[in-house]
């Protein structure tokens, strides 16, 4: 099936990048599916990938309904190409070993817990509905990773080198986070969306605790990655969406 | 509200309030606290709410099929069914027959939240000797422990 073209208004490109967001960490979450270390981590991973989505469902149904041009939550997350996908950099860099993917979804849980508690406060009543729930789910998350952040930093001496390494490559990409642009400005002016200066110090805060309780320190990144909120990606997007899309692609329109 | 509309709601509420949750079949989705408002709507439709548990939980959808068909085989027409997601679902929802219900079937109920955690009791032995072995476990509202009295593992409610 062809690509979809969305117009996007900067309400519609906000909700979308959260939506893409959570599809892509989603998505790396659940490659681990048959594949962690421990039959509980598989659990755990698979888990948390189906919050995620669930949370992107419900976002990309509400982007849909921005729209208002009859499309669906399907239609959005198979039918664009990588530039139409807004999501952060750091969800969408392969697996890694377990200690990158823990390391990912600490610093993602750390930012999001707070940025989902703000969200609920959002004028756009969706996405404040949205946020309540996010917001249990990913403290639940956060509660997981890093607890075992702290196991694999404080562990033996591979684990700590593994972690450390994952850190350094992850680090860089968290700037991403705090981006405002554009549309992050109207739609924080528009009361929509959280500040996310107003994140930052709880995000600090919550790394700064579980670094020194794993005996790490926070990296000192010279410079930060850029790109994700413009649709500029990494290679690594347009190999997970061929994965992710076949399907819709190969045989368009297709329902079970 | 004539009598006879009185009565249709009742039953509707009746049908859809008995709808087991298809996951942990022993409680219904009104025990565990998933039924928001069953009304009469200005068109003389049944209109439910629902309040889906995880934003993920792949049994959200075929819950709203069999609340739909519970409304239908009462004899009270095709019902409309919002999934309402506001306020958020919580754990403390559930209600005292659903815990009782839960911890029968074997899976320890979750503790109400913002107070202390007391220890959890064994849902087979009553023991206070459990430990977690996962903080995740067969589906999105469940744990993993097992009980160090009688060596048995079962499921816990996650706290949320």
């Amino acid at each position: 099936m062809t690509t979809i073209h969305v117009e996007e208004t900067p309400h519609l490109a906000y909700v979308l990048r959260l939506a893409d967001s959570a599809l892509i960490n989603s998505h790396r979450l659940s490659e681990w599916c048959g594949h962690a270390p421990m039959l509980e981590e598989d659990l755990a991973l698979a888990n948390i990938a189906l919050d995620l989505l669930g949370q992107a469902r419900l976002l990309y149904e509400h982007a849909a309904a921005l729209e208002g041009r009859g499309r669906s939550e399907d239609d959005l997350a198979y039918l664009r190409d990588a530039p139409q996908f807004k999501n952060l950099l750091i969800t969408e860099l392969p697996r890694g070993d377990f200690a990158f993917t823990i390391v990912r979804q600490t610093l993602l849980s750390a930012f999001f817990h707070p940025f989902w508690q703000l969200a609920r406060g959002s004028s756009d009543r969706t996405l404040a509905a949205i946020a309540g729930k996010a917001e249990k789910e990913v403290a639940y998350h956060l509660r997981h990773a890093g607890a075992w952040l702290v196991r694999l930093g404080d562990g033996t001496e591979e684990s700590r080198k593994r972690t450390v390494e994952a850190l350094e490559t992850l680090w860089p990409y968290t700037g991403e986070l705090f981006e405002v642009d554009a549309v992050g400005e109207a739609m924080i002016e528009a009361g929509i969306a959280p500040d996310p200066a107003s994140v930052r110090p709880v995000f600090e805060q919550t790394i700064d605790r579980l670094l020194a309780e794993a005996g790490l320190a926070r990296p000192v990144a010279a410079w930060m990655q850029t790109g994700g909120l413009r649709g500029v990606h990494t290679e690594h997007l347009g190999h997970l969406l061929a994965v992710m899309q076949h399907l819709q692609r190969a045989y368009p329109g297709a329902v079970w | 509200m004539s009598t006879l509309a009185l009565d249709r709601l009742e039953r509707a509420i009746e049908a859809v309030s008995a709808v087991p949750d298809p996951e942990i079949p022993v409680v219904s989705i009104a025990d565990l606290g998933m039924v928001r408002a069953v009304r009469l709507a200005a068109d003389g439709v049944v209109e439910v709410d629902l309040t889906p548990t995880y934003s993920g939980c792949p049994a959200t959808r075929l819950i709203a099929q069999e609340v739909a068909a519970a409304v239908e085989r009462a004899g009270c027409g095709e019902p409309r069914v919002n999934l309402v997601l506001s306020p958020a679902w919580t754990t403390d929802w559930i209600t005292p027959e659903g815990r009782a219900a839960l911890a029968r079937y074997g899976i320890a109920p979750p503790a109400p939240r913002g107070q202390p955690e007391g220890p959890v009791l064994c849902p087979r032995c009553g023991s206070e000797e459990t430990e977690e072995i996962s903080a995740f476990g067969s589906t999105p509202c469940k744990a993993l422990w097992r009980c160090r009295s009688c060596r048995e593992p079962f499921d816990r409610f996650k706290c949320l």
